[in-house]
Order: C-alpha cells, then sequence, then structure tokens
C-alpha cells in the first residue's frame, strides 16, 4: 500500500459527511458533545486521532495547516501529524498562526490572535467535564441534559475549602453560551479568556471516546467561577528569557541540576517570530 | 532536550531507521516470511484476526512481522487498515450447526450424536519444553476421518428441543455495527457481542475469571465449543438470493448459566455467547463468561460486580483503545505540568504563610503566583 491508494486527507468521502455532519450537529448545539463513529486511525488513539478526524473533514486542498503540541510546532507529535497530513492531503504547512486557515492543537491556543476564517481544532483526551465526578456516561448525560452541574459547582467549592482557592490549573471547565459546561481540552486555564467571543471557528475532536464539540464564532465561553472567587489567569513574573513577551504563557526549563531555569514562551513560533522580526507577531 | 528544539523530524526518521534494523535483527539469519508466520504462528496469526476485527491471515502475519511480534501493535496496524475498507453488505448469519468441524467438545454431555472431537488442542500435552522441536525435524502426516465432519446438531439445539434452555429470537432487524455507529449506553446485546469479539483477551479473561471466583456468579457449564469453518453467505438483492463468498475458521462457545424461573416463565436455563474468528479457545470462553454476566439486567439480577457492569467491561475492553491512551502519556505535558507546579508553589507558599502569621489568619489572602 503506499499512499497514493487513499482518499485526499487520509478518510474516504462517507466518513468526512458523517463528521461533518457530527460538526454541524455540534455548531447547532455550542458545547454539546455530540457522539460520532471515530474510525481507527493510523496513529494511536490518545495521540490526536479526533483532531485528526475533525482535520481531514473540514481541510480543503487550499488550505494551510499548522500543528502544535504544547504551543510549539516542534514537539514530536506534532511533526508526525503535520507529516501525516502533508503527504495524505498534500496540503501547505505552515508554523506561522496569521498564515494558517486550519491549525491543530494539543494543549494550547496560540498567543497571535485568531481571525475570521481560521479553524482552530482541538485534540481531547477526555471531554466530559463532569467525568472524575461521574464516571458513568449514562449518568453524565443526563446531568447535562438537565442542565444540573450543582456538582461541579460543589467540586469547586470544595476546593476553595481545602485550598482556598480553586485548584484547577488546565482542563478548567467553561460553560458556553450560557448552556452546557464543557471541557477546553487540557489547556492551560491562562487559555480559557481566549475563548470567549473568538472569531475563529474552535472545533473540538475526542476520538477515543467518539465526541465532537464546537465553539462557534463570537460565542460566549465563560470560566466557572464564584462571585467572591472569581476566574483568575496564571501570571509570570518575569518574561521571556529569549524574546521578552510578557503576558504569553511561559514553560519553566531546568538548566542544570542545582536549581538553576529559566522561563520561555511556550508558543515556539510566537517566540520566534519576535526575535526575528518576521510575520506580525503580539 | 528532545522537544522545544528544531529536528524532530530528523529524530523521528532515525528512530524509524533503527526501528527497521532491529525488527531484521541478525541479516545472516534468513527473513522470515508472512506465509512461515500464518502457517507456523497460526494462533498469534488468529488473535490479530479477531480483536482487528479482519478475516485475512495473510495481513495478519504481515501486521505481526511488521509488529516485531507485539500483537497489540499487530492488532492495530491491521484494525487501522480495515477502517479504510469499503462495507459492501451483511452477511447472513453464520450457521454454526452446518460448520465444518475440527473440535467440538463438551462439558454437559459425555456423549453426543457426533460425538467429542478433539482436535488440534493443547488439551492433555505435558508442558514440558520439546527440545526435539529444534531445527526441522520430520513431522508425522495427521490422521484424518474420511469425509470429514459436518451438520452436527450443537448442544444448545439438543436443550432447545425440551424447552429446557431460553430461545434466542431472530428479530430480523439489522444488527448495529460499532465502526460504523456512535456507541451509546445502554448497549444492544449484538453490539455488546461485537465489542467483546474484538475485546482485548487478558482483560475479558480476567473478567471472565473474576466471575468464577464469586464477582458475579454465573453457574457456567461448557454446553459446548467448537471449531471450525463456517460459509459466509451473503444476500446478493440483485439476484434475489445467497451467494457463499468464502469459509472463515471461527471458535464458537456456548455456555449453559444457571436457570431462571418466574410466575411467567417456567424454569430455564440461560445462556451466555461467544465466538471469535480462528481458533481461539480462551477467548471464546471468556467472552461467552462476560456476555452472560452482562445479561444480569435482563434477568434483574443484581448488579454488584465488574464484569456485570456494561459501561466498565464494553469502555474498557478494546486494547488497542487502551493502550493508545495509557501510552500518551509518554507524550510531552509539560505545558500542563507548568500549571501544576504554579499552583502547588502556590498553595505551598499560602499554606507557610498560614503557619508563619497565624493559626487564624484564613487560606485566602492573596498571595502572587508561585511561578512569578
Amino acid at each position: 500500500m503506499n499512499a497514493a491508494t487513499y482518499n485526499f486527507a487520509y478518510l474516504d468521502e462517507q466518513t468526512k459527511r458523517m463528521i461533518r455532519r457530527a460538526i454541524l450537529k455540534a455548531l447547532a448545539i455550542p458545547g454539546y458533545q455530540v457522539p460520532f463513529a471515530a474510525r481507527e486511525m493510523p496513529m494511536p488513539y490518545g495521540w490526536g486521532t479526533g483532531g485528526v478526524q475533525v482535520t481531514a473533514a473540514v481541510i480543503g486542498p487550499g488550505d494551510v495547516l499548522k500543528v502544535i503540541d504544547q504551543g510549539a510546532d516542534d514537539t514530536t507529535n506534532a511533526v508526525s501529524i503535520r507529516a501525516f497530513f502533508r503527504k495524505v492531503a498534500g496540503v501547505a504547512t505552515t508554523t506561522h498562526t496569521a498564515e494558517a486557515t486550519v491549525i491543530q492543537t494539543r494543549h494550547r491556543i496560540p498567543e497571535y490572535p485568531l481571525k475570521e476564517g481560521q479553524i482552530l481544532v482541538y485534540q481531547v483526551p477526555i471531554p466530559e467535564p463532569l467525568r472524575f465526578l461521574e464516571p458513568r456516561e449514562t449518568e453524565t448525560r443526563v446531568m447535562h441534559g438537565l442542565e444540573d452541574y450543582g456538582l461541579m459547582h460543589v467540586k469547586l467549592y470544595e476546593d476553595i475549602a481545602h485550598h482556598g482557592r480553586i485548584a484547577t490549573a488546565y482542563a478548567y471547565p467553561v460553560k458556553v453560551a450560557g448552556r452546557y459546561v464543557m471541557d477546553p481540552s487540557p489547556i492551560p486555564k491562562f487559555d480559557n479568556p481566549k475563548m470567549t467571543m473568538s472569531p475563529a471557528l474552535q472545533l473540538f475532536g475526542a476520538g477515543r471516546e467518539k465526541r465532537i464539540y464546537a465553539v462557534p464564532p463570537y460565542t460566549e465561553v465563560k470560566s466557572l467561577d464564584f462571585e467572591d472567587h472569581p476566574f483568575e489567569v496564571q501570571t509570570f513574573n518575569e518574561p521571556c528569557a529569549l524574546c521578552g513577551a510578557r503576558n504569553v504563557y511561559l514553560d519553566e526549563v531546568v538548566l542544570d541540576d542545582r536549581g538553576g531555569r529559566m522561563f520561555v514562551c511556550s508558543d515556539t513560533d510566537n517566540c520566534e517570530s519576535r526575535r526575528t522580526g518576521t510575520g506580525a507577531q503580539s | 532536550m528532545y522537544v522545544a528544539v528544531k529536528g524532530g523530524e530528523a529524530a523521528i526518521d532515525n528512530a524509524h531507521r533503527l526501528l527497521a534494523d532491529r525488527r531484521r535483527g541478525d541479516r545472516s539469519l534468513p527473513a522470515i516470511s508472512e506465509a512461515q508466520i500464518a502457517e507456523q504462528l497460526s494462533l498469534a496469526v488468529d488473535r490479530v484476526m479477531a480483536e482487528a476485527s479482519l478475516y485475512d491471515p495473510g495481513l495478519a502475519a504481515l501486521a505481526i512481522r511488521q509488529a516485531r511480534g507485539d500483537m497489540i501493535e499487530a492488532i492495530f496496524i491491521l484494525r487501522a487498515y480495515r477502517t479504510t475498507l469499503p462495507r459492501f453488505g451483511i452477511s447472513r448469519p453464520l450457521d454454526s450447526r452446518a460448520m465444518r468441524i475440527e473440535r467440538r467438545v463438551s462439558a454437559t454431555y459425555k456423549d453426543l450424536p457426533g460425538g467429542q472431537l478433539l482436535g488440534p488442542t493443547f488439551d492433555y500435552t505435558h508442558r514440558l519444553l520439546d527440545p526435539t522441536l529444534s531445527g526441522d525435524p520430520e513431522v508425522p502426516e495427521p490422521s484424518r476421518r474420511d469425509g470429514g465432519v459436518g451438520g452436527l446438531a450443537r448442544v444448545s439445539d439438543i436443550l432447545d428441543g425440551e424447552s429446557l434452555i431460553e430461545m434466542e429470537a431472530d428479530e430480523g432487524a439489522e444488527p448495529g455495527d460499532i465502526t460504523r455507529m456512535p456507541q451509546e449506553f445502554p448497549l444492544s446485546r449484538a453490539e455488546r457481542l461485537q465489542s467483546l469479539a474484538r475485546g482485548d483477551e487478558g482483560f475479558l479473561l480476567a473478567l471472565a475469571y473474576s466471575t468464577q471466583r464469586g464477582y458475579g456468579r454465573t453457574h457456567p457449564f461448557v454446553g459446548e465449543i467448537r471449531i471450525g469453518l463456517a460459509t459466509v453467505e451473503i444476500d446478493i438483492p440483485e439476484l434475489g438470493f445467497s451467494v457463499a463468498i468464502g469459509e472463515v475458521r471461527v471458535t464458537e462457545c456456548q455456555m449453559v448459566n444457571q436457570f431462571k424461573g418466574s410466575a411467567e416463565r417456567p424454569p430455564q436455563f440461560t445462556r451466555g455467547y461467544g465466538l471469535v474468528f480462528g481458533q481461539s479457545e480462551r477467548k471464546a470462553m471468556a467472552m461467552s463468561l462476560c456476555d452472560r454476566a452482562l445479561r444480569a439486567a435482563e434477568y434483574g439480577e443484581e448488579i454488584t460486580a465488574p464484569a456485570q457492569d456494561e459501561e466498565f467491561v464494553i469502555s474498557h475492553c478494546d486494547n488497542v483503545e487502551a493502550t493508545g491512551f495509557v501510552e500518551h502519556l509518554k507524550l510531552p505535558h509539560y505545558v500542563d505540568f507548568q500549571a501544576e507546579l504554579g499552583l502547588v508553589r502556590r498553595l505551598r507558599a499560602a499554606w507557610q504563610e498560614r503557619g508563619v502569621v497565624s493559626e487564624a489568619e484564613e487560606g485566602d489572602a492573596p498571595i502572587g503566583e508561585a511561578a512569578q
């Protein structure tokens, strides 16, 4: 077998149609998890098969694809997924956020603001925000149906009672368009504010769990909180050690075994563009 | 650092070259062929076909070779190929009564029409390492009876004749297809059986074992295990009749389980069913025990054990899903870990401050991010 025997973007057209239908339903009910018949992909479950299927269903020959993992274009799995689409779809790829029409991501939202016409595809491991409070799918579906989110509020309240603050640093639950509580995928809560009223289309694919959900452009996405404990994001005291950026998410890089460390941009493309002066990056 | 530096692509290429080298091993030894794997490691091939839900010994052998003998990896490779194939139609139900039998044993009857046929079994071999197998010793031809064995009545049919066992009714409805439809709990029994048939042999074995040790006991008897070749027939709409398109080797296990009766129904045995591609008695038996345990709700039995819990069993029996998600933990997670680091540092700072300042102070003092 060689790649030439596969359809454009790997999936056959019937499968793409099935996925597109799921996406349309997801867009009609923002934040609602639509079951779909996820296919086996030639990469392991848990490694972005949901995101890959969503990307394969929406990408066209004229698209420009960017793939990031942990904010970086060069992490091994991002390299692998980008190479996959280069091979099976022959699409142009880029590392620049502004140039991309489709961005597949794991665990980050790019720092550079997204614009209309762009699609951000999130890889999702566990789509159910209530899963660790209630392991049964039959139960959580009823809870969503009844908009019964008391359990989640109790959990957040217990955090405050135990720790003095909400002890969730990533995959911080959000409420979409005032109705469904949604898992934003394991992005740091630093990225949550980028989701609300975004001009870009945000699609979420969970392959192993066989769910697709979506946030249409210009939709309100609110991080859950309490009046006396408002939602807050992580802040960093130092700027990026490489490009000097502030108000961006930083990775801590351990330099030696004597406590030496530096903080650098998680979004490697944004950092590089700032240093080389290429592209209008934030 | 294996990330955050340019060159991931070259590293991946080199890793794959090394993998190819290790797969080939010592070049002075002859390479093994898929035909050798299919012929001489046929039970491995059977397992890969069963759990990949694709009956093709040649491709399964290729997958095993490609995976260096890692069975779950081979299953994964074959499934990823299967998913690209179109579905032409649905076969007629396999008629296991008409199977060309190679092995058939019943634990519920001493003798029965057609007799007990041991077939190519490990049972009663003494598990002593056999050094005479080394090299390529002469192997005598097996003794065969003339004409083969087919059309043997099943034990369940014998019990059926007396209405001693519950009947399975063919509703005539198109069965679900777990590879084409979103799975939604509770599943139909057909969907559940499909999931079990491709479920991990080890996982189902352990669950089946747990039912024998009291976690959801079902009082099982092996009504019958039969292994052989069954004809696959498919209806051709243009022709108006069914056509045989080939034969598949399958293992079928009919478990006869504890009886139930009520005001409406006279006491009857119940059944658990297992059907697996190839010769895989262990898997078929484990599957039939799990099937019966999962029917607890149908019989109004109390659900107390893991093996009776449909969401638990079906959501976790797929080894391709399980291995992917377990192994994804080796992917970089440093963004989330950074978020946790910051949180733990902040919580520790708050904890220390509370201890130093005063006992009365609440834990809500405004403390900066520890990551600052």
